[in-house]
């Protein structure tokens, strides 16, 4: 284990410095002049001389990504352009919400496709496990930028059951969770069964069969155990996709996360913002796909760095 | 579903919509730029089967040229995508030692990104339009053609036939082009099916958050985005390019899935 945690440590630093330089360079990558183009055309010249002086732009290019790096260890992202308060604060005060959702809509891809899978796998060949792959097929093909909205119509305008938008209880979680968690859940259903099916036919489910252990302990102790394993590694890469997804999940319903944060930092083109809330987004997916790779180890100690 | 129903349903979906798109000017009914603000959001006439837009414009021709934008924003996403992946995986993976970690690190990086969130950074810092949207989606879109080639031939170099090859003094050039390439076409095309439907969604999805094609131009996404403001009054602005996209990409899936079920087969 120990050894295994160092080979995936080492290939996690290369990773993650590759992932900050490419944030750095995003706003070198603005045409023209990015403070022309922050500020505007209109702008005065002492306004741009002082903009390009607080974002560094002035600096040798090695000095400013020297200075990038070593603000980042300090938890330092630089000052938002139309905001008070630095981008390290703006982003810990909408992270929560982010999390919170994200979570949600992992629980809710849980909550639909475990038993689906189930029962499909249980069912196979019979119209339960077809409606699952149908479920699967569809979950798969329906954009959340799409789902959301049509949520929104059936759910908020036409039935009253649930908010339109904004943050407050679990009523005002229902949609947005459902719509980010959807595509998950169709992935899950698809991973989950196949798996099943697969576990269902080894012969230590025979053997469990044949020592007369009961149906419910087959499942549970053997066959969905061993399954899990390819699901944590899908949740994993799938949960970096939710910190993504929220993007456009909390611009449809006015989710006050990093996503909508993030939009309206594009939107008022203020860089420094972006380029916040793409890192933190970056390294959490890169953090998460690091101890899924400690945690797959440990679900199955047969997994090693050489596989 | 039968894998063969399933493929010839999916085709034929895909079909449909590629001539749609291609004949357009010949298939729509209205001009799709055409503004009558006397009859804007308009639900259902005979003139106009599935409405019109806040502008007064025929939603079912903007469907359909909108169509153009996403089809071909995808095609030449994949092209470019599986030309750049072939490229450098067919290097990594024959040359392997330094060249092949330099290249796999890189590509680790780049998917050290949830994709679209990359695609979102970079259409925001260099601005809408169709070119840039191509760009950012071809960024992150190699790197999967990149691996899979890579981990192919990684595979097939140790074969008789390409040491065969190599004894009779064949430049790397010419044993890659003809001797490893075709045994790869098969899992590239699946991979690029659903590389396809991912390019089309990720299109749709920098379009809806106004990263996309710039206006007056009618793409699947902006559309869906133009008519979020009227969900109350004119739902119906959001439903059909929605369903235009989850068709397309419902059928490629289809297609996808098909085709990797008879190349499993294959190898069974």
């Amino acid at each position: 284990m120990k050894r295994y945690f160092i080979h995936r440590l080492l290939l996690l630093l290369p990773t993650l410095l590759g992932a900050l330089t490419l944030v750095f360079g995003l706003i070198h990558l603005v045409p023209g002049d990015p403070v022309e183009v922050m500020l505007g055309e209109t702008a005065s010249a002492a306004d741009k001389q002082q903009l390009r002086q607080s974002l560094g732009l002035d600096q040798p290019l090695s000095t400013q990504y020297r200075k990038f790096l070593s603000g980042l260890v300090s938890g330092d992202l630089g000052q938002s352009l139309f905001e008070p308060a630095s981008v390290s604060e703006i982003i810990r005060a909408r992270l929560t919400a982010t999390l919170e959702l994200a979570l949600c809509a992992m629980l809710a891809a849980v909550m639909i496709s475990f038993p689906l899978a189930t029962l499909a796998a249980a069912r196979h060949g019979r119209w339960l496990d077809r409606c699952a792959l149908v479920f699967s097929l569809l979950g798969l093909s329906l954009p959340n930028f799409w789902l959301g909205p049509l949520l929104m119509i059936v759910f908020s305008i036409q039935l009253g059951w649930a908010p339109v938008s904004g943050r407050g209880g679990l009523s005002h979680l229902f949609l947005p969770a459902v719509t980010l968690g959807l595509g998950m859940a169709a992935i899950l259903t698809r991973i989950l069964r196949a798996g099943l099916l697969q576990a269902l036919q080894e012969d230590y489910i025979r053997t469990a069969r044949a020592k007369g252990l009961a149906e419910s302990a087959v499942w549970l102790k053997h066959t969905l155990r061993n399954a899990l394993l390819s699901v944590v590694t899908i949740m994993s890469l799938q949960f970096g996709g939710l910190l993504a997804g929220s993007l456009i999940t909390e611009t449809i319903f006015s989710w006050p996360g990093l996503g909508r944060l993030t939009v309206q930092a594009i939107q008022t083109r203020d860089y420094p913002l972006v380029q916040g809330c793409v890192l933190v987004i970056a390294v959490a997916y890169v953090l998460v796909n690091f101890f899924t790779d400690l945690l797959y180890q440990l679900v199955d100690p047969r997994v090693s760095y050489e596989q | 579903m039968n894998n063969k129903l399933a493929f010839n349903i999916g085709a034929g979906i895909l079909l449909v919509l590629l001539a749609a798109a291609l004949f357009a000017p010949l298939v729509a009914p209205q001009n799709p730029f055409r503004q009558n603000l006397e009859q804007d959001l308009l639900a259902y006439s005979s003139a106009h089967p599935l409405g019109t837009d806040k502008l007064g414009r025929d939603i079912l021709s903007r469907v359909i040229y909108g169509g153009r934008i996403s089809l071909s924003v995808g095609v030449v996403t994949v092209a470019l995508s599986l030309t750049v992946g072939l490229a450098v995986g067919s290097l990594a993976g024959y040359c392997g030692g330094w060249v092949d970690h330099l290249l796999m690190r890189l590509v680790d990086i780049l998917l050290a990104f949830p994709g679209i969130l990359l695609a979102i950074a970079f259409t925001a810092v260099l601005g809408p339009g169709l070119d840039h949207v191509v760009l950012a989606l071809c960024l992150i879109g190699w790197t999967s053609y990149a691996r899979l080639v890579r981990g192919e031939i990684l595979g097939l170099r140790q074969r008789e036939f390409v040491q065969a090859a190599r004894a009779l003094g064949c430049p790397p050039a010419r044993i890659v082009r003809l001797h490893l390439l075709p045994s790869l076409w098969a899992p590239l095309m699946i991979q690029a099916t659903f590389g396809l439907a991912a390019a089309i969604v990720a299109e749709g999805s920098l379009s809806f958050l106004g990263l996309g094609v710039e206006p007056p131009t009618p793409s699947w996404g902006a559309m869906l985005n133009d008519g979020r403001q009227f969900l109350l009054v004119a739902p119906h602005l959001t439903s059909y390019p929605g369903l235009a996209i989850m068709v397309t990409v419902l059928a490629l899936n289809l297609v996808g899935d098909a085709l990797q079920e008879q190349l499993n087969a294959r190898n069974r």
